[in-house]
């Protein structure tokens, strides 16, 4: 027992220092200019891109509901964050951070609001009521005056400039990174444990004493919250946003990245989340045929991998080298023995 | 006071009479069967008891406070666990997870402490580590314990259902069919398992089942239903004699 808490403490401190090294390579190659303000940007929609994934993971691959209106809670606190920013009149350094909170906030009560009703119903109905709230958010926000309609929300600041490119993509990456580890760590708890067994049984969860209708509104809220999270971030990192961007493809794309990445597994969705964005964008000159290359891509991971690239697995480095250092002791053993 | 007292219960499906004017009690610490033709009503009971179906009719009542309107979550709390006809485990959580997801309610960390792996965390996930582990221990499943419940032989699903039925504290245990699936060497080992349960953990246990030596054997007492109606209750000596029952079994 002793050991395997050990263990898991030698993992997490191997985990946060590879993590913190990637950290400091990206902002040293971003600060010297080897990786430029265009592909900073990129780098940057690579986290939130990640954001958004995990976050549909929790409800699609851990809770089991079928949710296609993830857009709608990243409209939520896009605006709620960009309007904060552009009318409180605090400096940015200091108003950033709030609206992030604050759009994620907003977008938790929608969640709130949406998942009361919603949540009542299972698989393709749940489906189909999402994606209806979804384009409700999105209609709604075209007519509104305060997000100023279809003419496009534009002049939201953002921290990076040209002298000093970093600081949205170190935003980006650490809020993803804090985002990552409290999914994985509440996935590994009592209260992920109960939302594990209602994606594999309900109703025996439910005889079990699992409140499924509290932990069902608990991930689908704390799902939105964090999309409103990188809704905000999308906002400052673009500088404009108009309803058009968050429409059902854009829901659609990231159920794609939680589908091929795995359901239920968190890293899963880190790598599929990176790479599709960054494919994306190097394919900026084909973008009418981006959607066929995503068709093409899931048609032939559903065919040749139907749980996805990771399945329910998750990768991470300590725990390969601990396999790979197994794995040569135990050759090494054979070997041994083959000799006597 | 009895255990569980079941008075007047019945429900109407559409116009279908499911269960009429079903009467029955469990004391405390007992094993009572019940038997019954296939579509007799029998798991339907089960599911009133469990707040599954709300009843057209009748009282329910666990240690005399009615339990009638309970969700099944909450029934769970106060004391009934329950297994299911066709096993419902939790395939892609580990064996032991399955046992600690049924141990949830009687840990007290919150939602952020489990996240920050704050002290609380550490201290309540360890004992209940090791409760779970103890708990395997009794049907020799320590060994399994890491392993996912998908990848367990048949007999093994059974007993990690009960076990996971035990770990919510019952007072009352239903099994439905535990022996469905069983070769007889197995059947006869979970008599023994049986009666072992209800003497460790100082449960009543109301089973339903087929295999008429378990039921024979293990029960005290038995209740037979047919077509919703209960046509007879007894020991085992007064069922096995009784004219309506072998008439429901056998047909006149």
């Amino acid at each position: 027992m002793g050991s395997i808490k050990k263990k898991t403490g030698l993992y997490y401190i191997v985990n946060t220092v590879l993590v913190a090294l990637l950290f400091v390579i990206l902002l040293v190659l971003i600060n010297t200019g080897v990786i430029n303000r265009y592909n900073t940007q990129i780098l940057t929609f690579v986290c939130i891109n990640i954001i958004l994934a995990v976050s549909l993971n929790l409800v699609t691959g851990i809770l089991g509901q079928l949710v296609l209106g993830h857009a709608g809670f990243m409209l939520v606190g896009a605006y709620a964050s960009a309007l904060f920013t552009k009318n409180i009149g605090l400096p940015l350094s200091v108003s950033f951070p709030i609206s992030l909170m604050l759009g994620g906030l907003l977008a938790a009560a929608f969640g709130v609001i949406i998942g009361i009703p919603a949540l009542r119903l299972k698989g393709d109905y749940l489906a189909i009521i999402t994606l209806g709230f979804g384009e409700i958010i999105r209609v709604v926000s075209y007519n509104l005056e305060i997000t100023n309609g279809a003419k496009a929300l534009d002049g939201i600041k953002s921290l990076s400039s040209r002298q000093n490119p970093s600081p949205m993509f170190i935003y980006g990456y650490l809020t993803a990174a804090v985002i990552i580890v409290l999914l994985f760590t509440f996935g590994r708890s009592r209260h992920g444990r109960a939302v594990i067994s209602i994606r594999e049984d309900e109703i025996a969860a439910e005889a079990m004493g699992v409140n499924t209708v509290y932990y069902k509104l608990f991930a689908f809220v704390f799902a939105a919250f964090l999309a409103g999270i990188a809704g905000g971030l999308f906002a400052h990192n673009y500088g404009t946003i108009d309803p058009a961007k968050f429409d059902f493809n854009r829901s659609v794309e990231i159920l794609i990245m939680v589908v091929l990445g795995g359901m239920g597994s968190i890293t899963g969705s880190v790598i599929s989340a990176g790479a599709l964005t960054i494919l994306s964008e190097k394919l900026r000159e084909f973008s009418q045929y981006r959607m066929i290359l995503y068709a093409v891509i899931l048609i032939l991971v559903m065919l040749f991998k139907p749980s996805g690239l990771m399945g329910r697995y998750e990768i991470s480095i300590p725990g390969l080298m601990h396999r790979l250092v197994r794995k040569i002791r135990d050759r090494k053993k054979v070997a041994k023995t083959g000799e006597a | 006071m009895h255990l569980l007292e079941i008075k007047d219960l019945g429900i109407i499906f559409g116009g279908l009479q499911a269960l009429n004017d079903l009467h029955l009690v469990v004391d405390d610490k007992e094993i009572v069967g019940l038997i019954g033709p296939n579509g007799a009503g029998k798991t339907t009971v089960f599911n009133l008891l469990t707040g599954v179906y709300p009843p057209s009719g009748g009282a329910i009542r666990l240690e005399g406070n009615s339990i009638i309107g309970k969700k099944p979550f909450q029934i769970n709390r106060i004391g009934i666990a329950r297994t299911f006809q066709n096993i419902r485990l939790f395939k892609y959580m580990s064996v032991a997870d399955n046992i600690k997801l049924a141990m949830n309610h009687n840990m007290k960390y919150n939602v952020v402490s489990g996240m920050l792996r704050l002290p609380s965390f550490w201290r309540e996930e360890r004992a209940i580590d090791k409760k779970a582990r103890e708990l395997l221990k009794i049907f020799d499943m320590e060994e399994l314990a890491d392993q996912m419940a998908s990848s367990l032989p048949y007999g093994q699903q059974r007993k990690l259902e009960i076990l996971r039925a035990l770990a919510s504290n019952p007072k009352l245990l239903l099994l439905d069919e535990p022996a469905a699936g069983m070769n007889p060497t197995e059947t006869r080992d979970l008599m023994e398992v049986i009666r072992r349960i209800r003497d460790r953990f100082n449960v009543a246990i109301l089973l339903i089942e087929h295999d008429m030596s378990l039921v024979m054997n293990v029960c005290e007492r038995l209740y037979v239903l047919d077509y919703g109606n209960l046509i007879a209750a007894g020991t085992p000596e007064q069922i096995r004699t009784d004219e309506k029952v072998i008439a429901a079994y056998l047909g006149k």
